[in-house]
Order: C-alpha cells, then sequence, then structure tokens
C-alpha cells in the first residue's frame, strides 16, 4: 500500500513538473528574437549623419553635464586607453545599425532565462535577465555590458538596467553618468517593435530623457555577433594624454547658429528646450532671421539614403577637365 | 466617369476592409461576449486610459525641423520624390495665409510631430476626441466607423478608424486571459493635402496614416506615451515616413494655450 502511495506520488510529480515548465514558459507571452531594423526616416541628423558638435538641443543637461559637453574632443577615442572602449546601451536608440535580439535558454531547464541585444562589435550589449535574480551590490565594478533584469507586463518588456559605465547619449559630449539608470520597454506589433528608453542621471541631466524607436522585423538571417577581438593601435594621440576645451575655448559652439540658425542658449540645452512653451523664446530672433536664409537649402537638407545632387555636401570643387592627353594615358593601361 | 467608379469602388472596398478589420478585432479582443448582451463599447472595454492633458516632449529627436520652422528646402529624413521636391521648393507661406491653408502642417500625418499639448476625452462610447492646444484641431477615433462620414468632404485631419490591441494575462494576444494591457491602433484617411513640415514638404490627399498609441508606465511614477506614426503617401514619398512623438501625462490643463494655425511659425 505504501509502494502503491508513493507510486501514485511520482506519477503526480512527473506530472506536475511539465505544468510549471510550461508556467515558466508562458511568462514569454511573444517572441522578441529576431533582426530589427530602424527606420531611416526619424531623427536623420542623429542618427545617420552624427549629431553637430554643438547640438544639445532637446538634452535635460545639468551644469555639469553642459561644461562636460563643451569641454568634449572627439580625439579622446583616440587615446590608447580609450580605443577599445564599448559604446554603451544608449547606443540601440541612435545608431543607423539593426539590433539583434535573441533568447538565452538555460541549459539544465530548457527555458528562456534572458534576452540578449546586440548592434555592432563596438557596443556592450544587453543581457535582460528574466529568471527573478537580485541585482548585484551596487559598489560592484560590472562589465560595459551593465546588469538588466526584466518583467512582462501583458505582452511589454519593461527592462531595468544599473550598474551603467559612464558613456555617450549624444556622440558629441552629452554623457550619462555611472550613476545613472536606464528604463527599457519593448512594444511588440506584430511585426514591429517599439523601443522607449528612459534614461535618469543624477549628475549629468535635471530630468529624465526620453526618446523612442520604431523597428521593423526583418526577415533577413540576422548578422553574426562574432567579431574578432579590438587591438589598440596609436591612433594620434600619446598614452596618457586627455584631449579637451578649456571653457570658453571650444571653436566648435557656433556650427547650429551657422547652419541651423538657432541660438547658442537653445542649442547648450537643458530641460526647458523639451517643452513646447520654449519655442515662445524663439519666435522673434528666429523670425527675424528667417527671411535671411538661403531659399535653396545647401548643406544637411536630407540624408545619405534620400539625397538630392550636391543637396547634402557643401557644392563640390569644380574640376578642370582633364587634357585629352591625359585621358588617354591612362585609358591606355 | 469609368475611373470614378473605379476610384468609388475601391473606396469602398477600402473601406469595407477596414470596418471588418476593426469589427474583426473588437470581437476577437473585446468579444467573449457573455451569453446575454453584446459586446462592451469600446470605452467599456478599454485596457489602457489614455485620457486627460499631454504635453510633447521634445527631446533629441528632429528638434530642428519641430521647435523651429525648418529651413526652405530642407527636408532630411522625408523620402520625397521629386515630384515633392518640386512642391517643397514652391512653399510659399504669405500665399497659404492669403489662401486660408495656413493650417497644412496642422493635418493628421503631421499633427503629432508639431510641439503641443493634447486632451483626450470620451466624445461617446464609441468615440475618442484628441484635441490640440496648437493649431486648434480636432480628431475623432472611430471605434464603429460609418461609411457616409469616411467618404464625406476631405479635411485636414480625415477620417480615423480606431481599434484595441488587447495584452492578456497569460500572455498573447490570443491569450484567453483578462486584458492588463494594450494600446491604440488608429488608421487615417480622407485627408486634404498638407504639409509634413512647416516649411512645405507635402502630402497628397492620398496619403494614409497609420499610428499606434502606447502608453508607457515610467518608474518614477510619470505616465508617458509614445505615438509611433507611420505615413504612406504614393504621391510623394517612395517609402513609409516613420516617426515616434513622445508625451508626457499632465495632472491638469496647465500649459494648454490655444493658438491658431499659422504658416510660418
Amino acid at each position: 500500500m505504501r509502494g502503491m502511495t508513493c507510486a501514485i506520488a511520482l506519477i503526480l510529480a512527473s506530472a506536475a513538473l511539465p505544468v510549471r515548465a510550461q508556467g515558466v514558459v508562458a511568462q514569454e507571452p511573444v517572441d522578441l528574437s529576431g533582426s530589427w531594423v530602424p527606420y531611416a526616416t526619424d531623427n536623420p541628423l542623429e542618427v545617420d549623419e552624427g549629431p553637430f558638435t554643438d547640438d544639445w538641443t532637446g538634452m535635460p543637461l545639468s551644469a555639469a553635464g553642459r561644461a562636460l559637453a563643451q569641454s568634449y574632443s572627439a580625439s579622446i577615442y583616440a587615446e590608447p586607453e580609450r580605443v577599445c572602449q564599448l559604446y554603451g546601451q544608449w547606443k540601440y536608440m541612435t545608431a543607423p545599425f539593426p539590433v539583434r535580439i535573441w533568447p538565452v535558454v538555460g541549459q539544465a531547464t530548457d527555458q528562456i532565462v534572458a534576452w540578449r541585444l546586440q548592434t555592432t562589435e563596438d557596443q556592450g550589449g544587453m543581457t535582460i535577465w528574466m529568471d527573478g535574480r537580485q541585482p548585484p551590490s551596487k559598489y560592484l565594478d560590472y562589465s560595459r555590458g551593465a546588469f538588466t533584469t526584466g518583467h512582462w507586463k501583458g505582452d511589454t518588456l519593461i527592462a531595468d538596467t544599473s550598474h551603467l559605465k559612464m558613456a555617450p547619449a549624444r556622440n558629441n559630449g552629452g554623457f550619462y553618468s555611472d550613476q545613472a539608470t536606464l528604463t527599457s520597454t519593448f512594444i511588440l506589433h506584430g511585426d514591429k517593435l517599439v523601443m522607449v528608453f528612459v534614461l535618469h542621471d543624477p549628475v549629468y541631466f535635471t530630468q529624465p530623457y526620453v526618446y523612442s524607436r520604431f523597428f521593423n522585423r526583418s526577415t533577413a538571417r540576422p548578422a553574426s555577433t562574432a567579431w574578432p577581438p579590438c587591438i589598440v593601435n596609436y591612433e594620434g594621440v600619446a598614452e596618457g594624454a586627455v584631449p579637451f576645451y578649456l571653457p570658453g575655448k571650444n571653436p566648435l559652439l557656433d556650427q547650429m547658429m551657422k547652419v541651423f540658425h538657432v541660438p547658442e542658449y537653445a542649442s547648450e540645452g537643458g530641460a526647458q528646450t523639451m517643452y513646447p512653451a520654449y519655442r515662445d523664446r524663439l519666435k522673434a530672433q528666429y523670425l527675424k532671421l528667417y527671411p535671411t536664409f538661403p531659399k535653396k537649402c545647401k548643406q544637411y537638407c536630407t540624408n545619405f539614403l534620400f539625397q538630392r545632387p550636391a543637396a547634402n555636401l557643401a557644392q563640390p570643387v569644380a574640376r578642370a577637365p582633364a587634357k585629352s592627353g591625359q585621358r588617354k594615358a591612362k585609358s591606355g593601361h | 466617369m469609368r475611373r470614378n467608379l473605379t476610384l468609388k469602388s475601391t473606396a469602398r472596398i477600402t473601406f469595407v476592409l477596414l470596418v471588418s478589420l476593426a469589427a474583426g478585432t473588437a470581437v476577437h479582443a473585446q468579444g467573449r461576449p457573455g451569453p446575454s448582451g453584446p459586446p462592451p463599447t469600446a470605452k467599456a472595454a478599454a485596457p489602457i486610459d489614455l485620457t486627460g492633458y499631454w504635453e510633447s516632449l521634445v527631446t533629441t529627436e528632429d528638434w530642428v525641423y519641430r521647435m523651429v520652422t525648418p529651413r526652405p528646402g530642407d527636408y532630411a529624413g522625408v523620402p520625397l520624390r521629386p515630384v515633392g521636391i518640386q512642391v517643397m521648393d514652391a512653399w510659399d507661406p504669405a500665399k497659404d495665409t492669403a489662401a486660408g491653408l495656413q493650417c497644412k502642417s496642422y493635418g493628421a500625418p503631421a499633427i503629432m510631430r508639431v510641439p503641443e499639448h493634447l486632451h483626450i476625452t470620451w466624445q461617446d462610447d464609441q468615440t475618442l476626441k484628441m484635441e490640440t492646444d496648437a493649431g486648434e484641431q480636432t480628431r475623432l477615433f472611430h471605434f464603429v466607423p460609418s461609411m457616409a462620414a469616411a467618404h464625406g468632404p476631405r479635411t485636414w485631419q480625415g477620417y480615423s478608424v480606431a481599434q484595441w490591441e488587447f495584452q492578456r494575462q497569460g500572455g498573447g494576444f490570443r491569450s484567453a486571459g483578462k486584458a492588463v494591457w494594450g494600446s491604440l491602433k488608429v488608421t487615417t484617411s480622407n485627408l486634404k493635402e498638407g504639409y509634413l513640415r512647416k516649411n512645405g514638404v507635402p502630402y497628397s490627399e492620398k496619403t494614409q496614416v497609420m499610428e499606434y498609441y502606447d502608453p508607457v508606465q515610467e518608474s518614477n511614477g510619470d505616465g508617458l506615451m509614445v505615438v509611433t506614426s507611420y505615413v504612406t503617401d504614393p504621391v510623394y514619398l517612395f517609402s513609409p515616413f516613420v516617426t515616434d512623438n513622445n508625451f508626457l501625462k499632465l495632472s491638469s490643463a496647465a500649459g494648454w494655450e490655444p493658438s491658431a494655425c499659422s504658416a510660418m511659425w
């Protein structure tokens, strides 16, 4: 009788195992895996050409964040110490590359324990742990991959990231600090994905910095995420040197005025530049200037995908036609 | 004449398809009517609450095309066909104002990109109403479409068909669990031609707009809404023009300042 009871108990227990496993799998209500391609129509100045040297419009920079941005020299990435430094997780929002997402399956349970995101080899990647693990101590020096946990709300994946490293929120010196935290939301609409990132940084921002982006699921085979290792070469900056501009000495803080007629008090950013009311401050000066703008846009008028001749670049230097003898000599090779 | 008939037939078929889609979704999503009584109204079935006041958050995305009037001839990011470039190059705000067309940059394909406040309310149980302070526009999102209204005179905001996308407990659109979250999908057509940007980047009256309204709950308690706008125009665009627009939920009408359409600012 006791043997029979044990047998029944064992059968019930084994029957319960798949049920529990299905329960865990059911926590992954949609499949995010695939290669997600961003649309090139949103924010071309940031995504395609890269931001202007003094464009911090719409960034809630603190005084410290602004001072850091205005002292920034892009040559820091030629420092031997930084040549192989990876971009942070914010890069998913501003890179023109597809984002690859794939599940990490636990070997013991055959269940999804994490979602992994990656773009290119110079980006830190993101692993969103779904297995309920707790964040490590805030004093732990974590890798460039930071630490992220996720949970589902309906079919929406919400992820919280801590242990970030200081990294660019914009590739012109607009940094977030290693005290920042990130909340990411992934919303699936069939074969389309909306990603929303909200960055909180008590050091370089005064308010949350919000960015959203729309992706299309690609049917092409996802790109590989295995790359050769980065090799440090001499790129013009000696070891130990840190290129920077002293306050008031940065010669590149007038680009937004020169190209877009946006005054410096606006291009230097700040939370106020994110809100509609800020337009009132710009209106009088801007509309006074507008009649003086060229009637035909000459520079940065489109992006590289949709350009018309000579619209995206400065007018090319006219070349003298080659002499016939030279042309003949060339064609003879 | 035959062309007109064909156009009418095409419009009718499109409308029937839209209605079928909306009805199908309604049945699929709301539609586990009890043994007695009809399915709940759109208002009663709403998985999310979008009502209230919202303010544009113009962070980095296209700031120079939104917060100020873009330079003449600047169409960066817009997949504009050559014929669209010709139209853009002929932009004349004074002429538009004189012709009473100063609302051309406030139509449905562009209005969510305008820095503004929104006020969203239920007009009735099956119609969501969105008002803007910038340009004083009103959009109506119809959960139960009307064929006659859908083919009335063209307007800046066109005719919008709405449907909920439900996300259910236990996950998956086909899950039988209780709706815990969701999105609003809106499809708009029957538009007057207008501008995608203030500087005359055009869209034609054949334009269609598909939008997703996604609420996002922030960790600090702030309510955000992301509106993804997917604009297709066979006349002036050679591929969809897709943008994301972020809005911050407000607790009151503070900041609501109605202003008339302007062709220049």
